[in-house]
């Protein structure tokens, strides 16, 4: 009886599920019994998996557990995050430093993990900065941006971060073709296609992950949209989607998506390292900012670069081709052996699946339909292995699973649909709520997938959660991709918008060599404070650097006088635990900043412009122990030309008898 | 029959799914670290030697001048936030005699690897009704700790 209902059931649910595949209506269709299960993970038990997904319009990385869809930390990157003091302490502060000065916000569009031999390895993550054009790197060790690079000559980096096989190189490429900088950018906007470049960046990754920008490339303008290394076979080259290859400067909307085919764009970078080599790049002037956060030191610096060589794709003719593909393509993915490269046309009711092999045949026999723009193009049939007929509507980004199947979203029929990467066979598809985006297999970008979940990155979430205002959740949804048939097992909202997104197995990165805190004696602050003997409040004029510890539970010194009216008051607070989890926050009545949070050994410091005479007291914000609630003091404020002398103390400013 | 067969086997489905997980990667499990820090038999405590890896510290008949003076440096850093070197208690108790109080094993096991240690050991218990705070690990080295140990002697007299 309960066997003839559960079949009963599950034959209605199929049956509404193949009628609602194109447009999803009802949350709850999808599901099937043991979902719950497959996305359990016990209290106290970790998850599989580690997730790394890009916050969008956040700025920010988001840090989920697999298959549980916990979330364990949000990792400022472009935007500042007055939680952690990131962008408001004076340590972090030229993080966000750009040639057009101090950038408080961006959006973080892609994550890319680096690799050694394409496979994931779990030393640092890459995000972009969609809007100021940058890349960051951020440290798996610590979980905390380690390094910002500014890209120049671009707008609206969005083909990036995407990496080669061994983390030699970490890319961007420019979404909007804008005049170069060194040129004069003050031009009619209807001048676009003689004043307008599209320039790809090749940013040298160093062993300790330092970013140096090797080269640029100057290409027609048009817009640059994803972008993904070559692998295995194919490692050397690099393939970058295109799309405005109308090259219009208005309603793109319309004027955009003019042409039967735009353009994926091969570039043999190997043959650009050898032009760099023969001295063909030519240093061009241009401003950008490199940032770097010291680990002895606990000090970011910011330091601007005014230089890069640049090689034109119009003159060496052999570093670019263009491939046809159909309708404005959006994701550009390649497979795990190298061979295949998946052109997802947005507008276009079929995929493209290029052939590396079919490709250097046809660029050796010259098998070309003409140039754009000066740049060879090959005839589309000369380099495709075939298209996938009939997959969906609005295919975006494709991944894999190692088993010889990729998976495609779906944006305008909301679904994802597997097939088969040889025979282009489709064989499974479900519907996702709603409007997919991107998706994430683990390692499902790199030669060694992990081809056990599917996560996809929803834009609209209408009905799927309780109401919240105007503005709903965007949000993940995580399927069990282990068997023939995809299988939803979990919905988990998510922070700002997620685009791209990473996931590793929790081992390689939870054994890492993760800090637990860091250790004193490699303190190399300028202010740091090793120990209360030696923590003391220093004028030099109308600047006061307090030299400040805190350990479980109090600050030293907590009563301060003697600060005047017109001071910048400098606290250096050095957090004298040593042991994990044991961070101290620090936060100032009235301060225009924000907290600071400072981790176990590390050396942080809030500048403060006292606004009034008066009492000002601070407390520990993170709450540290039994007696947490008592770690506090209080600053004196005295007027400008008081003569309060500078006096500092803990636990000596007692109460006279006589006191009133 | 047929329905109790059926059941057997997805009950053995569910079983060797539990196993399979418990005995493949390690991904479900705390670190080992954590696992032994709290699972240890509180009856085979000994009190006198505390619980950590020293068994047995070999001290000089006089005091070792030099060793004491890193051990003051190294205590400037990482204990006297907290602790006085006279007998009055700041966020925990004053050194002075500690090394009366104590064997020099205890102390180097406690000051290395407080944690289980507050959990166990009586007179630390009733300590921390007194102090309330957990002293925390500060991540002494083996060397920090032995001339910690000695600065503790030169407080309480050693010559």
């Amino acid at each position: 009886m309960k066997n003839k209902f559960t079949k009963a059931i599950l034959t209605i649910a199929m049956g509404s599920a193949l009628l609602i595949s194109c447009k999803p209506k009802n949350s709850g269709d999808a599901v099937s019994g043991d979902a719950a299960q497959k996305a359990y993970v016990a209290p106290g038990k970790y998850d599989e998996f580690y997730n790394f997904v890009s916050g969008g319009f956040s700025g920010q990385l988001s840090v989920y557990g697999l298959p549980s869809g916990r979330l364990f930390r949000v990792i400022p990157v472009f935007s500042v995050d007055p939680e952690k003091g990131y962008g408001y302490n004076e340590e972090t502060k030229p993080m966000l430093n750009t040639s057009h000065g101090f950038v408080p916000w961006d959006d973080l569009h892609h994550t890319e993990m680096s690799q050694t031999n394409g496979e994931v390895d779990g030393r640092w993550v890459f995000g972009n900065a969609n809007n100021t054009p940058r890349i960051a790197r951020i440290d798996l060790k610590t979980f905390t941006t380690k390094e910002i690079i500014e890209i120049p000559n671009s707008a609206g980096n969005h083909s990036s971060p995407f990496i080669t096989e061994n983390t030699e190189y970490v890319v961007a490429g420019t979404r909007f073709s804008v005049p170069a900088d060194n040129s004069d950018g003050d031009v009619p906007i209807n001048t676009y296609k003689k004043n307008f470049k599209g320039h790809l960046s090749f940013v040298k990754v160093g062993k300790e992950g330092q970013m140096d920008i090797a080269f640029q490339i100057q290409c027609p303008g048009v817009n640059f949209d994803l972008s993904h290394a070559g692998k295995g076979k194919s490692h050397g080259w690099f393939f970058f989607s295109c799309y405005n290859t109308e090259q219009a400067n208005t309603l793109l909307e319309v004027n955009a998506s003019q042409r039967d085919k735009d353009f994926i764009m091969a570039v043999n970078w190997k043959k650009a390292e050898e032009y760099i080599k023969a001295g063909k790049g030519k240093l061009t002037p241009t401003k950008y900012a490199h940032n770097v956060y010291n680990e002895s030191t606990h000090t970011a610096t910011s330091e601007i670069k005014t230089q890069v060589l640049i090689l034109d794709s119009k003159e060496l003719k052999d570093i670019c081709y263009m491939i046809p593909c159909p309708k404005s393509p959006h994701g550009c993915d390649v497979d795990p052996t190298g061979e295949y490269i998946v052109g997802s046309g947005k507008l276009a009711a079929l995929i493209p699946v290029f052939s590396f092999d079919k490709l250097q045949n046809a660029i050796k026999n010259k098998q070309f339909e003409g140039e754009y723009d000066g740049i060879p193009v090959v005839k589309y049939e000369a380099a495709l292995h075939g298209e996938v007929q009939k997959p969906g509507l609005g295919p975006l980004h494709t991944e894999f699973d190692g088993k010889g199947n990729a998976y495609t979203t779906f944006f305008v029929s909301s679904e994802v649909v597997k097939w088969d990467i040889k025979s282009l066979k489709v064989l499974d598809r479900v519907p996702t709520y709603y409007s997919v985006g991107h998706l994430c297999i683990p390692g499902g970008d790199s030669k060694k997938p992990f081809g056990k979940y599917l996560i996809a990155y929803n834009k609209i979430t209408k009905d799927r959660y309780l109401p919240t205002g105007p503005e709903l959740a965007q949000s993940a949804q995580i399927f069990d991709i282990s068997g023939d048939k995809m299988q939803l097992i979990l919905d988990f909202p998510t922070i700002g918008e997620p685009h791209y997104a990473q996931a590793a197995p929790a081992d390689l990165i939870r054994n890492n060599g993760q800090l637990k805190f860091y250790k004193l004696e490699d303190n190399k602050h300028p202010f740091v404070t090793k120990g209360e003997k030696d923590t003391k409040v220093v004028r030099n004029g109308k600047r006061v650097d307090v030299y400040m510890t805190c350990i479980r539970s109090h600050f030293a010194p907590d009563n301060i006088e003697g600060i005047k009216m017109g001071d910048e008051v400098y606290f250096h607070i050095t957090n004298l635990e040593q042991d994990w989890d044991v961070p101290h926050g620090f936060a100032i009545k009235g301060a225009s900043t924000a907290e600071l949070l400072i981790m176990p050994g590390e050396t942080s410091t809030l500048k403060w412009n006292p606004d009034r005479v008066g009492m000002f007291p601070f407390y520990c914000t993170d709450f540290c122990s039994a007696l947490h609630q008592e770690m506090q003091g209080y600053i004196r404020v005295s007027p400008t030309g008081s003569n309060v002398p500078i006096s500092f103390s803990v636990g000596t400013n007692l109460p006279a008898p006589t006191q009133k | 029959m047929y329905k109790l067969s059926l059941f057997i086997a997805v009950g053995l489905l569910f079983v060797s799914c539990g196993k399979k997980e418990q005995s493949g990667d390690d991904f479900s499990k705390p670190t080992t670290e954590e696992a032994t820090a709290t699972k240890a038999d509180p009856s085979t405590y000994d009190p006198n030697r505390g619980e950590g890896k020293y068994d047995k510290v070999d001290l000089g008949a006089t005091l070792d001048q030099a060793m004491a003076a890193e051990g003051e440096k190294v205590a400037g850093v990482k204990c006297t936030s907290c602790h006085k070197i006279t007998d009055e208690r700041l966020v925990g108790p004053g050194w002075h005699g500690v090394t009366s109080r104590h064997q020099p094993q205890w102390i180097m096991n406690f000051i290395t690897n407080p944690d289980p240690m507050i959990n166990k050991d009586p007179k630390v218990q009733a300590q921390l009704e007194i102090c309330l705070v957990r002293m925390p690990n500060q991540g002494l080295n083996d060397t920090e700790a032995r001339s910690i140990l000695e600065y503790m002697r030169k407080i309480d007299g050693v010559k």
